[in-house]
C-alpha cells in the first residue's frame, strides 16, 4: 500500500442519509474473485438506468464531479453489509476519502485497511460542506485536520494505529503476524479449547 | 473499611462509573458485563493508545463471496491457514436454490457465480479446510449451520465475512462481521485487531402477544432506537421477554443487531441454550459437556454491571411489524398508518422509491412476491409458523411465494413433518438451502417495481433485485400477505 498523507480535492456531495453498501455496490456484482475493476460499477443503480444508460441527474455523471477525490456523504454512510467491495469500488473509481457526520463501523474498518480515509466530522462542519458543493478541501492525515477552502480548519479523530499504517504504507497483517509468539502462548495457556 | 477505601480510589479514577453504580444503588463491585467477560477471555495482546487489541478467534466461518481475495493474499505471501480445524466453510450466497448435481447446475446462476463456487472448492482443498459444499447434508447459510452443528457455543469468539454474524451472539458468543482483509488476518493468524467497543443494554420487558414474534420485536427495537444507535457498541439483549424466547427466536433478534448499527448482539446463555446444544454434532459431550456447562453458567452480566447506554422496550406494546421505507428502522405496526415525515428529503426519497403513501395503512399495498427464508428467518420454527398460516389456504392469484430453508438439514426436517407439502399445495415454491432472495445474488430476485413481503433483514433500495420494493416482516406476516395478496395482519388467520 502506498503511504497517504495529504489529499487535496474538490468534493462530490451525496447528502442522502444512510447510504448503504448495497447502494455503493449492488450485490449482483459480488460474484467477482478479484478486487479489480469495481469502480465501473460503484453506485451502479444510482448511476445508470436499467438499460445501462447514464442517469444525467446523478452527481457522478455531472461534469463538475470529474476528478474529484473526496466524497461527502449523508449521516451513517456505509451502513449495512460487510462487503469490502464497497471501499474497493470507491477507491478504484478514484475516491481517496469519504467524509460524513457518522460512518458505519465495518465500512470504516474496511476503508482504513485499504487506504480510503473515512473521516467523521462534527454536524456543523458536515452541514457546511453539504451546503458548498464542489468546495476544495485539504485533508492532512498526519495533523488529523481538514481545511475547507476560504473557511475553517477542523480536526478529525482517527484510530492511531490505522493512521500510523496509512502514513507509512504499512500492511496491518504484518503487525498481527509479528505477534505470533503471543498467539502461541495464548493457545498453550488457555483453560479451555474451542 | 477496605471496601470503602477501594471505592474511594475507584471514585477518583472513574467518577462517571461510580455515579452510575450509585444510581443503581450499588456501592462497589467488580461487576462485569457479559461482553467484558468474553472480551477479556480472548485478549492475546491488550490494546494500548497506539495499538488495538489482538483478539483470538475460536470459530471462523467462511463462504464463497467474501473469501477469494483473502485466499489470494495468503497465496501471494506464501502463508498457510493457521487453524483449519477452527474454520468452518460452506457455500450459500451465489448458489442456486434449485438442485445441484453437476457443474452445469451451478451455471444457472451465471458463469461468474459458478466460477466463485469453484474457486471456493479449490481454496478449501488447497488450504486443507473441510468444506460443507454441494452434496453435504450439512450445507446451508453460514449463520444457520454454525448453531445447527453445535459449532456455535457460549463463550466463543466467532467471526465471518458477513455482517449478520451477530446471529451467533444468541448463544452468548461474541460474534461479529468482518471484511475480507480481516478474513485474511484470521486465516493466517486466527486473530483480529480490534478496539474495544462500548456496551448497549436493550432490556425487553413484558411478553409478546399472540401472532407477535421475535422478528416483530427486533423490528420494533430498531424502529425505537434508530438504525445507527448501535454504532461502536455491542448490544446485550436482556429482560423477561428475551429469556422467554427459544433459540431460533433469539437468533432472529441477534441477527438484526447490525441493522441497528451494532456489530454484535448477545444474549446470556441459559437452560434454553444448553438444551438446544446438547447432543449436537460439534457440541462437547460426556465429561467435556459438564465442564463446558460449568464455564458457560458464569457467562452473564454480573449484578450491577454498568453499560455505556441502556434502553427499555415494552414487548407487550408491539404488534406484527412491517417496514414501509428503505431501511429497517422505517417500520410501523401492520395496522398503523405510515408516518408522515416527508419534510425530510431522505424520508421522502424512501417513500417515493417504495411507492408508498404517508398517512395510509400498509395493509392497502398489493403484494407481488413473498419470500420466506434468509439467516434471519429460515429455521424450522420460522417455517412452521409460516406453514400454520398457509395450511389449507391458497396463495393469492398473481403472488409468487418462495420458501427457502436455511440449511439442507432444515429442509429434510421440514419435509419429515410435511411442511413442504403445506407450502406446495398452497401454491408456493419449495427450494434448496441458501441466502436466495434476501440478497438476490443467485438469480432468485424480485422484479423491477414489484412489492415483496420478505422475512429477510434488509429493505435497502435494490437489495432483492434492481428496483425491487421490499417490506420486511415476520414469517407469519409474510405468509398472511401471500394468502391475502396484500400486506396482512397474520392474526386474522390464527386460531385461538
Amino acid at each position: 500500500m502506498e503511504p497517504i498523507n495529504i489529499i487535496q480535492s474538490r468534493t462530490v456531495l451525496m447528502p442522502a442519509k444512510d447510504i448503504d453498501t448495497d447502494q455503493i455496490i449492488p450485490a449482483r456484482f459480488l460474484t467477482t474473485t478479484t478486487k479489480e475493476g469495481l469502480g465501473d460499477v460503484v453506485f451502479n443503480d444510482l448511476r445508470r438506468d436499467a438499460s445501462g444508460n447514464d442517469i444525467d441527474t446523478f452527481v457522478l455523471n455531472q461534469p463538475q464531479s470529474a476528478g474529484c477525490r473526496i466524497l461527502v456523504g449523508g449521516n451513517n454512510f456505509g451502513c449495512g453489509s460487510s462487503r469490502e467491495h464497497a471501499p474497493w469500488a470507491l477507491l478504484d473509481y478514484g475516491f481517496q476519502a469519504v467524509i460524513s457526520s457518522e460512518i458505519a463501523d465495518i465500512f470504516k474498518s474496511n476503508s482504513l485497511k485499504n487506504g480510503l480515509l473515512p473521516i467523521v466530522i462534527d454536524a456543523d462542519t458536515h452541514a457546511d460542506l453539504l451546503s458548498n458543493p464542489g468546495v476544495s478541501v485539504t485533508i492532512d492525515l498526519e495533523a488529523q485536520s481538514i481545511a475547507i477552502e476560504d473557511g475553517k480548519t477542523v480536526k478529525f479523530p482517527i484510530d492511531s494505529f490505522a493512521r500510523y499504517c496509512l502514513l507509512n504504507g504499512v500492511d496491518q497483517l504484518g503487525y498481527v503476524r509479528q505477534q505470533s509468539a503471543a498467539i502461541d502462548a495464548f493457545e498453550e495457556n488457555r483453560t479451555w479449547t474451542p | 473499611m477496605r471496601v470503602a477505601i477501594l471505592s474511594w480510589a475507584v471514585f477518583i479514577l472513574n467518577t462517571q462509573l461510580f455515579k452510575s453504580q450509585l444510581n443503581k444503588g450499588i456501592v462497589l463491585n467488580n461487576s462485569k458485563t457479559l461482553f467484558q467477560k468474553l472480551w477479556d477471555d480472548h485478549i492475546v495482546v491488550p490494546e494500548t493508545a497506539d495499538t488495538p487489541a489482538v483478539l483470538y478467534i475460536d470459530l471462523h466461518i467462511i463462504h464463497e463471496v467474501t473469501t477469494p481475495q483473502a485466499f489470494a493474499l495468503l497465496q501471494q505471501q506464501g502463508l498457510a491457514v493457521r487453524r483449519p480445524d477452527l474454520t468452518l466453510a460452506t457455500m450459500d450466497h451465489s448458489t442456486p436454490t434449485t438442485p445441484v448435481v453437476t457443474f452445469k447446475d451451478l451455471e444457472v446462476v451465471g458463469k461468474a457465480a459458478a466460477n466463485q463456487v469453484r474457486q471456493m472448492e479449490k481454496n478449501c482443498a488447497d488450504f486443507g479446510i473441510e468444506l460443507l459444499g454441494f452434496g453435504s447434508q450439512q450445507r446451508g447459510i453460514v449463520h444457520v449451520i454454525g448453531p445447527e452443528l453445535g459449532a456455535t457455543q457460549p463463550g466463543k469468539t466467532i467471526v465471518c465475512g458477513d455482517s449478520h454474524t451477530s446471529t451467533h451472539g444468541a448463544f452468548g458468543a461474541l460474534a461479529f462481521g468482518i471484511g475480507t482483509t480481516e478474513v485474511g488476518h484470521v486465516l493466517a493468524t486466527q486473530c483480529v485487531l480490534q478496539r474495544k467497543p462500548r456496551t448497549f443494554e436493550v432490556n425487553v420487558t413484558g411478553a409478546l402477544g399472540n401472532g407477535v414474534t421475535a422478528k416483530d420485536l427486533v423490528l420494533g427495537i430498531i424502529g425505537q432506537v434508530g438504525i445507527d444507535a448501535g454504532t461502536g457498541h455491542v448490544i446485550e439483549y436482556r429482560g423477561e421477554a428475551i429469556s422467554a424466547l427459544g433459540m431460533d427466536s433469539r437468533m432472529t433478534v441477534c441477527n438484526m443487531s447490525i441493522e441497528a448499527g451494532a456489530r454484535a448482539g448477545i444474549v446470556a446463555p441459559d437452560d434454553t441454550t444448553y438444551e438446544y446444544l446438547h447432543g449436537r454434532q460439534r457440541s462437547p459431550s460426556g465429561a467435556d459437556w459438564d465442564k463446558a456447562l460449568t464455564r458457560w453458567r458464569k457467562l452473564r452480566s454480573d449484578e450491577g454491571a454498568v453499560f455505556d447506554k441502556s434502553v427499555t422496550v415494552a414487548a407487550d406494546k408491539l404488534q406484527p411489524m412491517v417496514t414501509f421505507g428503505t431501511n429497517p428502522g422505517m417500520v410501523v405496526g401492520v395496522n398503523e398508518a405510515v408516518p408522515d415525515n416527508t419534510a425530510d428529503p431522505s424520508f421522502k426519497k424512501a417513500l417515493d422509491y417504495m411507492q408508498i403513501e404517508a398517512g395510509k395503512p400498509m395493509t392497502e399495498n398489493a403484494v407481488d412476491v413473498v419470500f420466506i427464508g434468509s439467516c434471519t428467518n429460515s429455521r424450522l420454527s420460522d417455517l412452521q409458523e409460516a406453514a400454520d398460516v398457509v395450511k389449507g389456504r391458497t396463495v393469492a392469484d398473481g403472488v409468487r411465494m418462495l420458501v427457502v430453508p436455511g440449511s439442507q438439514q432444515i429442509k429434510k426436517d421440514a419435509e419429515a413433518i410435511g411442511l413442504d407439502r403445506i407450502f406446495t399445495e398452497a401454491g408456493a415454491e419449495w427450494r434448496e438451502a441458501g441466502c436466495s432472495m434476501c440478497i438476490g445474488m443467485n438469480g432468485d430476485t424480485v422484479g423491477k417495481g414489484q412489492l415483496s413481503v420478505s422475512t429477510s433483514n434488509r429493505n435497502f433500495e435494490g437489495r432483492q433485485g434492481l428496483g425491487a420494493r421490499t417490506v420486511l416482516a415476520s414469517p407469519m406476516t409474510a405468509a398472511a400477505s401471500a394468502i391475502a395478496g396484500k400486506v396482512a395482519d397474520p392474526r386474522r388467520y390464527l386460531q385461538d
